[in-house]
């Protein structure tokens, strides 16, 4: 017997690896959540047939939407994480000794409850004292916050399904108020690969460079994503990512990391031609 | 209709069988199902080409209906509480106009209020019939027309005892609702008929708490805008006849101007429509009205809008509201309703129903989401943090009287002159100018035109507002009667 998973990453490109067998299947009110087990990728976790994470390749994608702004930021105390309700990004989160307080804002709880209960990889720290969790749209919690976090940390699914508002104007422009005068915004930025996914990324892109002074974008590999080349937005009050951008400082924190390191934050941001003409041709 | 409950949808029942019948078409549309327009096929789709039929036995004849349309138009008229419905297809313009042509011949009194859409005025150019305006009550601080006060109408029924009848907006785009039964009582103790554009008010036969329906107030006629909050496609409506209208030659009145190819999509839009309403309405209007009471909240906390409601109620020309529209006062933001519009569009990706110079009206139906509600809500949040000034220099005047000079009909057909917009200050005009949405006009044909009223249509041309009815595109001119 062969169980295969697939996705298809565009009407004519199939991903598919090789399930062994299925620990979870359940709709909540937003969405069907799946988590399957494997032989290559260890578990992972699908909304609606979309790969969120698999425990292989998640460090990839946790350390870099998190650590490259908690490196550019001197002094990160207050962090607003919104979707994430995987856990990764608290987890990672967590290690910083500085951070005073983390705001989880998902809009499905029962997303949460599977990852605790299945994912414990990442669904690891929510009993962190300093985390906050709040089951709550995302554009409707920003909408009543000003002036009030150093980092938002954007951990949205893709621009359609319950994540779509994640991607819109007017939700970058409540993260842009919510933050204070030097706070700094990351969001997952889709990837510029395949055409669909590209327009969607330069869409985005566009929202974010009409709504703060300084946006810059930032590159990773995530085999199991799309295209495997995945893009993270960098929008800022007041710090460069690379300018202002102190490697050693970071270093002596001690945190220790699989994938990110200094000299990946400032390699991160060089972009190839063609992206770079992509993002050009919306700023 | 011997077997047929709500739960049929005649027409499409008949429409699926004959798809199955796979009867070969040598009759119109030349399409034959589709395959003779590739392009136009893939972008419909082929269920909707194969129902884009003709009318043939199986499927009756909306010019003449004796079978299924026969059925479904019954159907339709218990569900809404009429002796008799209509199925339109030319949108509920033409159940506006055939309800005036049925009740005024050419000479005859209308009572109306001037804030009536174009389709109402246009039928009366069509008819001859003459207009007998009640200036509506004006909220001064909204800058809207409200509804009929009933001492004014009962005045324009003193005044004018040989009226034919009296047409009703109810409710208007914003919501607002007039004492119906009141205003019918009168009427009919004068031998008026009691015509209600009821375009806005299809939900009100649904749902719990809302305002009375023109059937249940004993109304004639009434036209209602199925493809609003009914679900059905553009351009499909109903008009609903009382126990005292002459159902046979309503149908002659309707076919002078109605197509004889009756879209099969639009029927079968409204006769599904219908069935769905009568079986859920209850619910899926709940659902909206909790949508739209929780939006208004929401916004009214943001501060600066107001998203107004029940409390606007004055036991006359505000005798109820409609609480599922969700119509806003931008004002207070420095920004006029249209200047909004613009931005939730342009800058938000969100298209709403209208603005016009101090309001904006967010179309509410049970196909919005929440998180749609949460766009909308956030996007305005970010329209005042980024755009917002003081609210003042705003003009506020939204509704401007009247001077009626000429009958529609004699100023439409008259000797004409093109005048500058700024040269027609006392001159008598001969068309329509109008913001679009929502189609109300400022100026109609036959009315005096003031300076009042160009400075009005300047300064709405200014803040954006899209204008239409006039002769010339860019309405730089205006036709005037040349005497």
């Amino acid at each position: 017997m062969e169980l295969w998973f697939t996705e298809r990453h565009t009407p004519n490109v199939k991903f598919s690896i090789k399930v062994d067998h299925q620990l979870y299947s359940g709709n909540s009110e937003f969405q069907r959540i799946d988590v399957f087990d494997s032989k290559e990728f260890g578990r992972f976790l699908t909304l609606d047939g979309y790969m969120m994470l698999t425990e292989k390749d998640e460090f990839i994608y946790h350390e870099m939407i998190t650590h490259v702004p908690m490196s550019v930021h001197p002094n990160p105390k207050n962090i607003l994480v919104i979707g994430a309700g995987d856990g990764g990004v608290v987890r990672e989160l967590t290690r910083y000794a500085s951070v005073e307080s983390i705001d989880l804002v998902e809009i499905d709880e029962l997303v949460v409850e599977v990852c605790k209960k299945y994912l414990p990889t990442t669904a690891c720290r929510f009993d962190d004292p300093r985390v906050h969790v709040f089951y709550e749209d995302g554009v409707k919690f920003i909408r009543r916050c000003t002036d009030q976090y150093d980092v938002i940390i954007v951990d949205s699914t893709d621009p359609f399904g319950p994540g779509e508002g994640l991607f819109t104007k007017e939700f970058y422009g409540s993260c842009f108020k919510a933050l204070r005068d030097d706070g700094i915004m990351v969001n997952q930025h889709e990837s510029p690969f395949y055409d669909e996914d590209a327009a969607a990324m330069q869409r985005s892109h566009k929202r974010i460079v009409e709504s703060f002074p300084i946006s810059k974008v930032y590159q990773a590999h995530i085999p199991t994503y799309p295209s495997g080349h995945w893009l993270f937005g960098f929008a800022s009050k007041k710090y460069h990512p690379t300018n202002d951008y102190n490697g050693t400082k970071w270093s002596m924190l001690g945190i220790k990391t699989r994938y990110y390191n200094p000299r990946l934050h400032t390699g991160a941001f060089a972009l190839p031609c063609y992206v770079e003409e992509l993002l050009r041709d919306v700023e | 209709m011997a077997d047929l409950s709500q739960t049929n949808a005649p027409i499409y029942e008949a429409l699926r069988k004959f798809r199955r019948m796979r009867v070969v078409p040598f009759d119109v549309p030349g399409h034959k199902r589709g395959r003779g327009n590739m392009e136009l096929t893939e972008f419909l789709g082929e269920d909707c080409m194969n129902v884009d039929v003709n009318s043939m036995k199986p499927l009756d004849n909306l010019c003449h209906p004796v079978s299924v349309i026969k059925d479904a138009e019954e159907l339709a008229a218990e569900a809404f509480g009429a002796a008799n419905a209509f199925f339109m297809v030319g949108g509920t313009t033409s159940a506006v106009q055939s309800m005036i042509m049925y009740a005024c011949k050419e000479g005859d009194k209308i009572i109306m209020p001037r804030n009536v859409h174009r389709s109402a005025i246009n039928a009366i150019i069509i008819t001859g019939a003459v207009p007998v305006y009640v200036n509506p009550d004006v909220n001064h601080k909204l800058g809207i027309a409200l509804g009929m006060s009933v001492a004014q109408v009962e005045q324009a029924i003193l005044d004018n005892p040989d009226a034919k009848a009296i047409m009703v907006n109810n409710p208007t785009y914003y919501g607002i609702c007039s004492d119906l039964k009141r205003i019918t009582e009168l009427a009919h103790a004068h031998g008026m008929l009691v015509l209600v554009d009821e375009a806005h008010g299809t939900h009100f036969y649904f749902g719990d708490n809302f305002p009375m329906t023109a059937m249940a107030a004993g109304a004639d006629c009434a036209s209602v805008s199925m493809h609003k909050s009914g679900g059905s496609l553009t351009q499909s409506s109903f008009l609903l006849l009382g126990k005292n209208v002459n159902a046979d030659y309503m149908r002659q009145v309707i076919n002078l101007t109605q197509t004889t190819s009756a879209s099969y999509l639009l029927l079968s839009s409204l006769d599904i429509s219908r069935k769905r309403l009568a079986l859920s309405g209850r619910e899926i209007f709940a659902q909206t009205v909790e949508m739209a009471e929780y939006a208004r909240a929401e916004i009214n906390e943001i501060g600066g809008y107001y998203a107004y409601s029940r409390e606007l109620i004055n036991g006359d020309s505000i005798y109820d509201f409609d609480v599922s529209k969700l119509s806003i006062y931008t004002l207070p933001i420095g920004l006029a309703g249209i200047e909004v519009y613009d931005l939730l569009r342009d800058e938000y990706d969100i298209q709403i129903e209208f603005g016009d110079i101090g309001n904006v009206l967010a179309y509410i139906s049970v196909g919005d989401r929440k998180r749609d509600i949460e766009r909308l809500i956030s996007a305005l949040a970010e329209i005042k943090r980024r755009f917002g000034k003081s609210g003042a220099d705003m003009l506020t005047q939204e509704y401007i009287s009247p001077v009626v000079a000429e009958t529609p009909r004699k100023a439409f057909y008259a000797e004409k002159l093109s005048l500058p917009l700024e040269e027609t200050a006392g001159e008598v005009c001969s068309e329509f100018v109008m913001c679009y949405p929502p189609g109300i006009p400022i100026l109609a044909p036959g009315e005096l035109i003031t300076p009042e009223i160009i400075e009005y249509i300047k300064y709405a041309k200014e803040k954006g507002c899209q204008m239409t009815g006039t002769e010339d595109i860019n309405i730089e001119r205006l036709n005037v009667l040349d005497f």
